[in-house]
C-alpha cells in the first residue's frame, strides 16, 4: 500500500499504512531474526560500511539542510556514529550475556540471573538539527539490543530525512529496520501504534504529545529535551581557555542549535567586562571580522527558526543590550554570534530555550548568587556547566545543581564519554542512552529465578501455625543463628 | 486559595528545597523509624490486614510484614554504598578528566499503592523513595481501608510530617492527584488505570513506574518425575495460587498448563493438598484469605457463570457472600476464549489448560499479553532455555513460584502490558533517583584542533582523536601522516 513513488505522487502514510508497517516488522520480530547475534553484528557492519561510503553525500545533505560546515559534519555526526557502531560491536557479547544476581539465605538453594531481551518493535524520533546522530545513534542502540525498528527522521532537515531513508533501505534489513520519512501527520499515524518503545528527541511540546500516545499502549518512553543549560564563570581561571571552550560548545556545535549548547553565562559583575573582552577576541580569531562570511558557522535551520531568534534579540529590553554582534541575513539565514549583556531575567531571551546564536550574559555580585538564579529559572536543564579553580565551587555545583549532566571547565564534551548516561531530568527529559546505556535502553532486563526441589520450607504452607510464625521470622531476617535458634525451638525474642 | 492537598503538596515541596531530605543521616534515622513502626505495630498490622482481607497472621508475616522488615534492614545496610558516586570511564584523550554518575533525588514523589498487599505495595516504594532522599506522599487504597487508616495515623507518628505524608480517599482523590506535577509517580494496580495514570504523567512530563499485572502462567512439567518432586510442584502450585490473599496477586499462579496425559494426576494431587491446607470444604476453610469486597467478588462470581466455564469445574466452585469467600476452585479446560482465560483472575479460580504436547506452552503464552511472572515446573534445561528465549515476561521462575519475591538483587517490575519499571533492593533506589553525569576537566592540556577556523588538518587530527587512535595522532604530529 505504500508506494515508494518519488514523484510527485506519493501515497499517505496515514494510520492504515502505519498498522501495515508495524504488522511487518512484528511478524520479522517474531521469527527471531533480529535476536540473533550475527544479525545485529551483521547491522552494525553496515552501518559502519554506509558512513564511510557516503560521507561526502552526508556532508552535502548537512550543507544542504544547515549550512553544517564539513568539520562538524564529519566529526560530530559521522564519527561519532562510527565510535558509536564501533563500541557496540565491541561490547555487544558482554552486554548480552546474562548477569548473576545475588540470592540470599531466604531462598537457599537457589540460583538468580538478569537476562537482557528485546523489547520488540520501537519507534525512534529524531530531530533536525543533528539528523544523522540523533536518528541513527539511537538506532545503534536498538539494534543492539535485538529490536526491529522504525526511525522517522525530521522533515525539518529535508535533504538529510531522504538521505537517510535511501542509505538505510540500501544498506540494512529492510524487513526489520524501516524509515517512514513526512510530517505531523505521518507522526501521528505511527504514534497510534502500539510500540515496545519510543524514543523521541525533541522538544518538551511534543513530548507530551508522544508520552500521551505512548500511554494509550503502556508503551515505555525515553524523552530527550533540553532547557537552557547555563553557564558559570568564576573568576581566576584561564580565561582565554575558558572562553574559547564556550565557544566551541556554542557556536561550535550548529550555531547554537544543540540541546546541550550553553544557553546563557552566569558570572559576577567584576568580572563580566574581561569576559565579554575575551569573548570577542576569540570569536573574531575564530571567525573572522564577519561572522557572516565564515564558513565555520552552520546557518539558522529555517525562516521560522530565524523569526523566532530575531523576535528575541529585537525584544525592547534585550535589543538594548547587544555587547557584540548582531549581524543578520534573513536570505541567507544567518544570525553571527551575538552576546548580550544583563538582560532583564523575565526577557523572553531568559525564559524559552534560546537554540541560537545569542548567548545573554547574566551577572551576579557574588559567584556563588549563580545557584539561586540557576533554580529559581524553573526547569531542569539537560546540560549545565561551571569554570573555575575553586574547589569548594565545584563541589556545590555538583551536589546542588540538578540536570541530566554537568560538566567543569568545559562545555559539551561529556557526549563523547560512553561510560556515562546522557539523558535529562524534569523538563529535560527522563530516560538515557549511549554506550551501554543505548542498549539498556532498548532491552528488558528479565529476571530469572531457579529453585531446585530440595529445601522446601514447609513453613510457606499453611496450616499456620504461630510457631511457623517464629520460625518464618527468622527465615525472612536471613540470619543464619536466628534460623538455628528457631529451627531449635527457642522463641525469638 | 490553596486546598489543604496543595498545601500539602507545597510543603513537600519546600522541604524538598531545603535540603531536608538529602543527608544520608536523615535517611537513615526515617528508616529507622520505619522499622520501628513495624515493630511496634505488628499486631494492628495482622488486625488490620485480617479485617480488610481476613490474612491469617502467618500470611500477614510472610507476604507484608516480615518482607518490609527485610527490605528497610537491607536498605540500611547498603545505603551508604548506593549514595556514593560511581566512577565511570574516561578516554585517554581527554586526560585528566575525570568522570562520574551521582544519584539524586528527583524531588517529590507520588506513591499510588493497591489493595491486596496493603502494607507492602505501599512501604516497600517508600523505602525506595525515601532512600533515594525524596519526599513523598503517599496515596494508599481505599478498598483495604482498616490498613489505609492504620496507615494515615501512623506513619505521622513516626516519620518526618514535613517530608512523608499519607492521604486517605479514592479514587476522586486520586484523580485530583494526577493533575498535579510531581517529579516522579509510582503506581501499583492494574493496566486501566495504569494507562491514566501516564496519561496525567504526560502533561507534566513526570516519569512513571508503573508495577501492573497479567495472566501469569504455571508450565507443569514435572509430574512424571519422581512422586516426591510432584508432590512439591503441587504444593507450590497450591501455595502459588491461594496462599497470597486467596489468588488476589499480580503474582500469583493465573493459569497452569500441563499435558493431557498428566492432567488428572495434577487435579488429585491438588485436591489433596488444597484440603491439607485450607479444609475439606468451603464450611471448613481456613488458612485462606478472604475475597476483598462485594464488587470484586460478584466479577469472579461471573466468570463462572458462562455454563461452559461453570461445566468446567471439577473441584470447589461454592461461594459464600456474606462471608465474601470463594473456596479455592479448580477448573478443567475452560472455553479459551471465555473471560476467565481472556482476563487476569486475580481470585481463587485456577483454570488448568490441557496441551498435547507441554513445548506448546510457549506459543500459548505468547499468544496472551506479557506477564508479569512465568512459572516453570520443568527439570528439562533445553525447555528451560527455549521458555527464557521464546517468551517474554517481567520474571522467569523455575520450580517455584512467589519466592522471586523475596529476593532483593532481582528487578521487580514487569514488561509489555504488564507494566515497565522496576524495584525491590538497589532497584527501588535507583527508581526513585536521578543518575547525573559529571564531567570534572582541568583548563590543560588544550586540544587545539577543536576551535575554528578549520582546516584539514584538525579534522583529520580530531577524526583520529575520536578513534582513540593515539599511535596515529603520534604520526600526524610528527608528520608521517597526511591530510
Amino acid at each position: 500500500m505504500l508506494m515508494e513513488n518519488k514523484a510527485e505522487n506519493k501515497a499517505v502514510f496515514d494510520a492504515e499504512s502505519a498498522k501495515e508497517v508495524v504488522k511487518e516488522l512484528r511478524d520479522s520480530f517474531v521469527t527471531g531474526k533480529t535476536k540473533s547475534h550475527r544479525w545485529r553484528v551483521t547491522q552494525l557492519k553496515a552501518m559502519l560500511k554506509m558512513l564511510d561510503e557516503n560521507e561526502p553525500q552526508i556532508v552535502a545533505a548537512l550543507r544542504d539542510d544547515l549550512s553544517k560546515p564539513e568539520f562538524e559534519s564529519s566529526l560530530y555526526e559521522i564519527q561519532m556514529l562510527k565510535n558509536s557502531c564501533r563500541l557496540a560491536l565491541k561490547e555487544m557479547n558482554h552486554w548480552m550475556m546474562p548477569e548473576k544476581a545475588k540470592t540470599s539465605l531466604t531462598t537457599f538453594p537457589s540460583s538468580a540471573e538478569i537476562v537482557s531481551e528485546p523489547l520488540g518493535v520501537v519507534l525512534v524520533i529524531s530531530a533536525w538539527n543533528y539528523p544523522f546522530l540523533l536518528s541513527l545513534d539511537p538506532v545503534v542502540g536498538a539494534i543492539s539490543a535485538g529490536n526491529a525498528i522504525v526511525l522517522k527522521p525530521s522533515e525539518m532537515a529535508p535533504a538529510s530525512s531522504s538521505l537517510i531513508a535511501k542509505l538505510v533501505a540500501d544498506y540494512l534489513d529492510s524487513s526489520c529496520i524501516k524509515v517512514v520519512e513526512g510530517a505531523v501527520p505521518e507522526t501521528s499515524a505511527l504514534l497510534e501504534q502500539k510500540w515496545d518503545k519510543i524514543l523521541y528527541t525533541g522538544n518538551g511540546r511534543v513530548a507530551r504529545i508522544v508520552m500521551a500516545a505512548a500511554a494509550k499502549h503502556l508503551t515505555p518512553v525515553v524523552l530527550e529535551l533540553g532547557g537552557k543549560s547555563p553557564v558559570i564563570v568564576d573568576s581566576n581561571i584561564n580565561l582565554k581557555v575558558a572562553t574559547r571552550r564556550i565557544i566551541a560548545g556554542k557556536w561550535g556545535c550548529n550555531n547554537g542549535q544543540a540541546c546541550i549548547s550553553p544557553d546563557y553565562i552566569i558570572t559576577t559583575k567584576d568580572y563580566a567586562t574581561k569576559l565579554v573582552d575575551s569573548f570577542k577576541c576569540e570569536l573574531e580569531r575564530f571567525y573572522g571580522k564577519d561572522p557572516l562570511e565564515s564558513k565555520d558557522l552552520s546557518r539558522i535551520v529555517n525562516s521560522n527558526h530565524f523569526d523566532r531568534l530575531s523576535k528575541l534579540m529585537d525584544e525592547e529590553k534585550v535589543s538594548s543590550k547587544i555587547v557584540h554582534g548582531g549581524q543578520r541575513n534573513e536570505k541567507n539565514l544567518q544570525i553571527a554570534p551575538t552576546i548580550f549583556l544583563d538582560v532583564p531575567v523575565n526577557s523572553l531571551i531568559m525564559k524559552e530555550e534560546i537554540f541560537g546564536p545569542l548567548l545573554p550574559i547574566i551577572t551576579v555580585d557574588k559567584v556563588e548568587q549563580s545557584f539561586d538564579l540557576i533554580h529559581s529559572s524553573g526547569g531542569k536543564p539537560l546540560a549545565a556547566y561551571l569554570f573555575t579553580n575553586n574547589k569548594k565551587l565545584k563541589r556545590k555545583f555538583v551536589e546542588t545543581v540538578s540536570a541530566g549532566g554537568l560538566v567543569v571547565n568545559d562545555t559539551a564534551v561529556h557526549l563523547a564519554i560512553h561510560s556515562l548516561p546522557f539523558g535529562g531530568v524534569g523538563e529535560s527529559g527522563m530516560g538515557s542512552y549511549h554506550g551501554k546505556f543505548s542498549f539498556d535502553a532498548f532491552s528488558h532486563k528479565k529476571a530469572v529465578l531457579y529453585r531446585g526441589f530440595a529445601g522446601d520450607a514447609f513453613l510457606r504452607y499453611p496450616p499456620y501455625t504461630p510457631g511457623k510464625l517464629t520460625l518464618l521470622q527468622a527465615l525472612l531476617s536471613g540470619s543464619i543463628v536466628g534460623i538455628i535458634r528457631a529451627l531449635l525451638g527457642w522463641f525469638w525474642a | 486559595m490553596l486546598s489543604s492537598m496543595e498545601k500539602s503538596i507545597a510543603e513537600l515541596r519546600e522541604t524538598f528545597k531545603n535540603g531536608g531530605t538529602k543527608s544520608i543521616s536523615w535517611r537513615k534515622s526515617q528508616l529507622k523509624a520505619l522499622l520501628q513502626l513495624i515493630n511496634q505495630n505488628e499486631d494492628s498490622i495482622f488486625k488490620a490486614l485480617d479485617q480488610d482481607l481476613g490474612k491469617s497472621p502467618v500470611e500477614s508475616y510472610r507476604d507484608e510484614v516480615g518482607v518490609l522488615k527485610k527490605s528497610v534492614t537491607y536498605t540500611l545496610s547498603c545505603l551508604e554504598k548506593w549514595v556514593a558516586p560511581k566512577k565511570a570511564e574516561v578516554p585517554l584523550l581527554f586526560f585528566p578528566a575525570k568522570a562520574e554518575v551521582m544519584p539524586q533525588p528527583l524531588g517529590v514523589v507520588l506513591i499510588f499503592s493497591s489493595w491486596n498487599f496493603p502494607f507492602t505495595l505501599a512501604l516497600d516504594p517508600l523505602i525506595g523513595a525515601i532512600s533515594a532522599g525524596n519526599t513523598v506522599l503517599l496515596k494508599p487504597s481505599d478498598l483495604a481501608p482498616a490498613c489505609m487508616s492504620f496507615l494515615v495515623e501512623t506513619i505521622p507518628k513516626y516519620l518526618d510530617n514535613k517530608a512523608v505524608k499519607v492521604l486517605a480517599g479514592g479514587a476522586d482523590i486520586g484523580e485530583r492527584l494526577l493533575q498535579l506535577k510531581w517529579d516522579k509517580i509510582f503506581f501499583t494496580g492494574s493496566p486501566r488505570v495504569g494507562r491514566l495514570v501516564m496519561a496525567a504523567a504526560a502533561k507534566h512530563l513526570t516519569p512513571v513506574t508503573l508495577e501492573l499485572g497479567g495472566k501469569s502462567p504455571a508450565i507443569v512439567d514435572t509430574l512424571s518425575t519422581t512422586p516426591s518432586k510432584a508432590k512439591v510442584t503441587a504444593k507450590r502450585i497450591v501455595g502459588g495460587k491461594w496462599g497470597p490473599c486467596t489468588g488476589q496477586a499480580c503474582i500469583a499462579i493465573d493459569y497452569v498448563l500441563v499435558e493431557e496425559k498428566l492432567a488428572s494426576t495434577l487435579i488429585e494431587l491438588l485436591k489433596k493438598t488444597i484440603k491439607r491446607f485450607y479444609g475439606e470444604n468451603i464450611k471448613s476453610l481456613k488458612n485462606i484469605s478472604r475475597i476483598v469486597n462485594k464488587h470484586q467478588f460478584q466479577r469472579l462470581v461471573n466468570l463462572l457463570k458462562d455454563p461452559n466455564v461453570a461445566d468446567s469445574i471439577v473441584y470447589g466452585g461454592s461461594v459464600d457472600e456474606e462471608k465474601l469467600v470463594i473456596e479455592p476452585t479448580i477448573l478443567l479446560d475452560p472455553p479459551l476464549d471465555s473471560e476467565i482465560m481472556s482476563e487476569e483472575i486475580f481470585g481463587p479460580l485456577l483454570p488448568i489448560i490441557t496441551l498435547k504436547n507441554i513445548e506448546e506452552s510457549i506459543d500459548f503464552i505468547n499468544s496472551k499479553s506479557n506477564p508479569l511472572v512465568i512459572y516453570a515446573f520443568t527439570e528439562d534445561d533445553t525447555f528451560k532455555k527455549r521458555i527464557l528465549s521464546e517468551t517474554s515476561s517481567g520474571t522467569v521462575t523455575f520450580n517455584d513460584s512467589m519466592v522471586q519475591f523475596l529476593c532483593d538483587s532481582l528487578p521487580f517490575g514487569g514488561v509489555g502490558q504488564s507494566g515497565f519499571g522496576r524495584y525491590h533492593g538497589k532497584y527501588s533506589f535507583d527508581t526513585f533517583s536521578h543518575e547525573k553525569s559529571i564531567m570534572h576537566r582541568g583548563f590543560y592540556p588544550e586540544i587545539e584542533p577543536r576551535y575554528p577556523p578549520w582546516t584539514d588538518f584538525k579534522l583529520l587530527f580530531l577524526k583520529l582523536a575520536y578513534q582513540f587512535d593515539y599511535f596515529g595522532l603520534i604520526l600526524l604530529l610528527l608528520g608521517f601522516k597526511r591530510s
